[in-house]
């Protein structure tokens, strides 16, 4: 093998452990983000102009003037998509980790503890990776602009047009449950591999906390295209 | 002396050879034996141990041990197991505790009372030099044991803490809840992977013993059987160490490991060393009684049970049936309180045992009803069991604090029987349980074959007629960490000797003898299956040569032997080839030889016309029915010698000489 | 009561397998798993047949050496009420027409050797990288020197009960052989005797674990669940802050 030739400080550097810690810290500021993210989005319950007001902050006076104007996105994105990045390259790696190291199939399989979302942690964050890009497709690029035109400065408007849809808030509704699911096993694993699981009351705690940020996400989400949808925002 | 314990002059079973006499222990006071003949023994220079190889057989607790510390002192070590790992070796089994004369609880302790302990409780048939040898390393065993993490109770202070354990009135005893034996193991074979990553041992796992190599009168090396491939190797070095545990299976139903074996040990006995005492046989009072015919082992339960359980059964036959909670206390009848009152329920196991099988014998066992062939011949139906309570204890103690120190014991007790101990008081028989005697061994642990080693429950050396709670770790460790990594040197010193290889006869002979039992087991082609054999040689002991033995019974018990094994040969069925995983192979050549060791034993039996410890003839009793020995004509180590198949083996009488100790009768009323 | 197996026979370890199917009349509810196996592999015998391979030594659930995938769970855990091994698990837990799939353990780092026998010697390579402390016989200092707290020592024990069965591996849907090695980690590292090689240990058994190909953690908690010993999902934290905290030390660095 290949890291006989590396020391023990080495190997444990390129460890699964080590590698899954990392997973976690950016798993946990992807979490973060999407709080964040959120949290802008209930703006659409204040007014058209405070929505438009927030996105326009965001992208332009964001930590202005420490920052240039318009700079702070940028390095955001560049964050974000490091983040991003180096979470699928780790799953990638501890994938095939995985399949090697479970060998063999079982005939029967009985597992008690492997909740759903465990189970389609890959499987549904790959799902969620290409439904993220169909989102940014829609409302970063506006490549794909399903009942509504494209408009920067007008972010309240491409929102509304795109959830009077039922189907865009059937995808986006499915989007944000791959989220949810994803978010709830991740959230409890990332704290646990970053240590924080130190007897059965922080299991407990780690694991109530990870439905309820879970679950905020969901409906933190899910509540403007739905009331867009339903027509109490117009 | 009187003429009816006299052996005949001339005996059909054996014949008497020389007196033999252990020359390692050097003169002097006792107390200096041990550190003078550190003192004596060659020693070998560390750049000269590397050169030097020892092949060690088993894992437990002497043999990890062993394997660790020679290795550390640079010695090229070879280490075997049949096990897929040597964590697995039935030391780990061990429940209760390890005794150690620390004296923290200053309750009067010292090395002394724990040598005097163990050679009263050994009834006066332990060798008195190697027992305080043990005495006086015992202490460093629990130093070395902290040191490596073993992670014994301890007290709210961060102190250890001990409890007293059958049979002593003083505290000595340490333990890790009821698995000290698992933690003791598992520390002995941390320290030995230390040394296989270090490069001083070399492990090999799945492989058994089948041969000694016996060069120029000098132990040269094994033949193994690998169990995965079934290849068939040789392996040479400058010593041979054999701790391969005890041969309790020869019982069938034992408390020992089902691969447990005597295969090593009878092996060696064959190629010329002395078998020691080979009747002295524990039976341990506090078992989980036998349910049905496919029975393949029997469960212990620590003795430490018998702290606080109380042990009863109805006085009354008619209430075996009832609920024992509806039988009212004056109906009971708690007999080791009623008959030893000092010592009570923490009589030694023998005492313990013996009682509980004559409160069965006369009817009044609880339990289901067990069909049995008494010694007549005749059909009988017994109840074999007698309730241990801990009804008191947990009104006194609570529930929780009697959760808290025998919890994982009353789960163990509910998971096999599907009974709560909580709720109903346990029933419990004797079983096999350890072995005193092996292959008969020096001051320096060296069989009669030079070079040849015996370590632990292999060897016959420190218990005499019965082991006391709690030695058997304590004997483990310190030959393996302390006694023999001191002694082999002296023998060593002399080495490396000269090269020898499968070309020398010696070799040749040895792999001829494999490999033909090998393809003779596998020739017979029968219709009995190996299991069959093994259920009936241990239906015979258990009834002739178990917890109470007879003269007729002996005989009787020697002729079914002879005749089983004739039957064995000719009608055993081994299913598949030697080149494969085969179990049933690995099973046939174990059964065959427990088939040989179980006649010798009977032998033994038979010969020492008295009783002692372990060993109890009927013939030879008290008036009140307790143990009665002849020092007269019995305090001697008996080592039989091999002389061949079919042909009487020989007595050689070691005679016991106590100086330090005066020879009492044994009394724990 | 009467059974029927469906049990995993495979010759060697470079062999296909597949399920076989055996009936059982006679079993009693008082035997154990291991026994009822018993009593199947006298019946192959009197048939001619090979008996199946399995592995077992103490029968009392103390060894390790036994382990088995019964009805999809390692020692049958879901047949039975209590966290129990193979030879523990007793047949009163079944029925009377039952079917019980029997499988080995399947882990990439345990391959089969034989019908239900499968090659653990990946655990004893975790413990020959750093799963000790280094004290050579004699050189212990006197064991009262170092007072051990009750609290931590009690948790050490609790780790130190692992019985290195592979359970843990083989419900893992990684293979992972966490559980396993932070049951060591947990046990060395709460006692005093345990400090100095702290940081080098994590090291050197994480990277242990990851060269004797088993998989990586996800945190699911099968391996808990499936434990005989109850080793508590907490240890694989501990191992996971140690190796961490480890990581901006120096201990291993030098090859």
């Amino acid at each position: 093998m290949a890291s006989t030739s590396l020391s023990v400080h080495q190997k444990a550097i390129r460890s699964n452990v080590a590698k899954k810690a990392l997973m976690a810290v950016t798993g946990l500021v992807l979490i973060c983000f999407l709080l964040m993210h959120m949290f802008g989005n209930l703006k659409i319950f204040v007014s058209p102009e405070a929505y438009n007001y927030y996105a326009d902050w965001l992208k332009h006076d964001l930590l202005y003037p420490i920052l240039p104007h318009g700079w702070f996105i940028w390095l955001f994105r560049i964050f974000l998509v490091v983040c991003l990045v180096l979470h699928i390259y780790l799953m990638a790696i501890l994938w095939n980790a995985s399949l090697h190291g479970r060998g063999a199939k079982y005939v029967r399989k009985n597992r008690k503890e492997q909740t759903l979302s465990a189970k389609l942690m890959r499987w549904g964050g790959i799902t969620l990776g290409l439904l993220l890009v169909f989102h940014l497709l829609m409302f970063t690029t506006g490549t794909i602009t399903p009942g509504f035109a494209y408009a920067v400065h007008d972010p309240y408007h491409m929102f509304l047009g795109a959830f009077s849809q039922w189907w865009v808030v059937l995808i986006y509704a499915i989007f944000v449950a791959v989220v949810c699911m994803h978010v709830r096993h991740g959230f409890w694993s990332a704290f646990t591999t970053l240590g924080a699981n130190v007897g059965p009351g922080a299991r407990t705690v780690l694991n109530v906390l990870a439905y309820f940020v879970a679950a905020l996400l969901f409906v933190g989400f899910i509540l403007p295209p739905l009331a867009v949808l339903l027509g109490m925002v117009s | 002396m009187t003429a009816t314990t006299r052996p005949p002059a001339s005996n059909p079973y054996y014949t008497l050879g020389a007196e033999i006499h252990d020359t390692k222990a050097p003169a002097g006071p006792i107390e200096k034996k041990w550190s003078t003949r550190k003192f004596e023994a060659k020693l070998v220079n560390p750049a000269n141990r590397r050169k030097l190889t020892v092949l060690i057989v088993g894992t437990g607790l002497a043999g990890a041990a062993a394997g660790a510390t020679l290795g550390e002192a640079g010695y090229n070590v070879h280490n075997f197991c049949y096990q897929d790992s040597p964590r697995r070796a039935h030391s780990i089994a061990a429940q209760g505790g390890i005794n150690a004369a620390k004296n923290y609880r200053n309750d009067n302790d010292s090395v002394y009372r724990l040598f005097y302990d163990t050679v009263k409780g050994g009834d006066y048939r332990a060798r008195e030099t190697n027992v305080y040898r043990l005495a006086e390393v015992s202490a460093s065993i629990i130093d070395q044991c902290v040191a490596q993490g073993v992670p014994f109770a301890r007290e709210y202070g961060g102190l250890l803490d001990t409890r007293s354990f059958g049979g002593v009135q003083v505290q000595r005893t340490f333990y890790a809840r009821g698995q000290t034996g698992q933690q003791l193991l598992i520390g002995a074979y941390q320290a030995l992977e230390r040394q296989v990553d270090a490069g001083t041992v070399t492990m090999h796992s799945r492989h058994e013993m089948l041969e000694v190599i016996v060069h120029e009168g000098r132990a040269r090396g094994i033949v193994t059987r690998d169990l995965v491939s079934g290849e068939i190797e040789t392996w040479y070095g400058d010593a041979v160490v054999l701790a391969s545990g005890g041969y309790g299976n020869v019982f069938f139903l034992s408390t020992n490991a089902m691969g447990s074996n005597v295969t090593a040990s009878w092996r060696a006995h064959r190629k010329g060393a002395y078998f020691g005492n080979p009747c002295y046989t524990q039976i341990h009072p506090t078992c989980i009684p036998v349910h049905g015919e496919m029975q393949s082992k029997l469960t212990l339960m620590s003795e430490s049970l018998r702290n606080d359980g109380r042990i009863w059964v109805p006085k009354n036959p008619d209430d075996a049936e009832k609920d024992p909670r509806d039988i009212p206390e004056e109906d009971r009848d708690y007999y080791l309180e009623r008959i030893y009152p000092s010592f009570g329920n923490l009589v030694p196991r023998d005492i313990a045992s013996r009682q509980a099988k004559y409160m069965c014998d006369d009817g009044r066992g609880v339990g289901p009803l067990v069909t049995e062939v008494t010694q007549e011949g005749e059909t009988q139906q017994r109840r074999r069991g007698v309730y241990l309570d801990f009804t008191e204890a947990i009104a006194r103690l609570g529930r929780k604090a009697v959760e808290d120190k025998y919890g994982n014991l009353f789960d163990m007790y509910a998971q096999i029987t599907g009974e709560d101990p909580y709720a109903t008081p346990m029933r419990i028989y004797p079983a096999v349980h350890y072995v005193m005697g092996g292959l008969w061994v020096d001051y320096d642990l060296q069989s009669s074959i030079k070079g040849l080693y015996v370590c632990g429950e292999a060897n016959f050396s420190d218990h005499g007629a019965n082991r006391l709670g709690a030695s058997a770790l304590m004997q483990g460790l310190s030959d393996g960490y302390f006694v023999l990594p001191n002694t082999i040197n002296d023998y060593l010193a002399a080495g490396p000797f000269e090269k020898i290889d499968d070309m020398t006869q010696a070799s040749q002979e040895a792999l001829e003898s494999a490999v033909s039992r090998i393809e003779k087991l596998l020739a017979v082609k029968g219709t009995r299956s190996v299991d069959s054999f093994h259920r009936e040689l241990g239906a015979i002991m258990w009834e002739y040569c178990g917890m109470e033995r007879t003269e007729e019974g002996l005989k009787i018990a020697i002729d079914k032997i002879r005749a089983l094994r004739e039957e064995y040969w000719k009608n055993v069925k081994v299913t598949g080839v030697n080149e494969d995983f085969n179990q049933a192979l690995e099973r046939a050549g174990r059964v065959a030889d427990f088939i040989d060791l179980g006649e010798l034993m009977c032998i033994d039996a038979l010969h020492r016309r008295e009783s002692c410890g372990g060993h109890f003839r009927r013939e030879s009793q008290t008036e009140d029915g307790e143990a009665l020995r002849h020092d007269d004509q019995y305090a001697y180590v008996a080592a039989w010698e091999f002389t061949g198949d079919g042909s009487k083996p020989v007595l050689h009488k070691e005679p016991l000489k106590y100086e330090a100790i005066e020879l009492k009768q044994r009394s724990y009323k | 009561m009467k059974i029927t197996l469906k049990i995993w026979r495979q010759a060697n370890k470079n062999a296909e397998g597949s399920m076989h199917s055996y009936q059982l009349d006679n079993v009693s509810e008082e035997m154990s798993f291991l026994e009822m196996l018993d009593l199947l592999n006298e019946n192959l015998t009197a048939g001619d047949e090979e008996p199946v391979a399995f592995d077992y030594d103490c029968r009392e659930g103390i060894c390790g050496m036994c382990g088995i995938v019964i009805n999809g769970s390692a020692h049958g855990r879901y047949e039975s009420p209590v966290p129990t091994t193979t030879c523990q698990l007793h047949m009163r837990n079944f029925h009377d027409g039952d079917v019980i799939e029997v499988e080995p353990w399947r882990a990439g780092a345990f391959p089969v050797i034989k019908d239900l026998v499968v090659d653990r010697s990946a655990f004893d390579r975790i413990i020959q990288a750093g799963g000790y402390i280094s004290v050579n016989t004699g050189s212990a200092p006197e064991a009262h020197s170092t007072p051990a707290p009750k609290r931590l020592a009690d948790r050490a024990f609790d780790a130190a009960t692992c019985i290195g069965c592979g359970a843990c591996v083989a419900a893992c849907p990684n293979g992972a052989g966490m559980l396993f090695t932070s049951a060591k980690i947990t046990h060395l590292d709460n006692l005093p005797q345990g400090q100095p090689e702290r940081m080098l240990r994590v090291k050197a058994m994480v990277a242990a674990h990851d060269d004797n190909g088993f998989g990586g953690c996800q945190n699911i908690g099968e391996c808990a669940s499936v434990c005989p010993k109850e080793i508590p999902l907490e240890s694989i934290a501990q191992l996971n802050r140690d190796l961490i905290a480890s990581l901006f030390r120096g201990d291993g660095r030098a090859q």
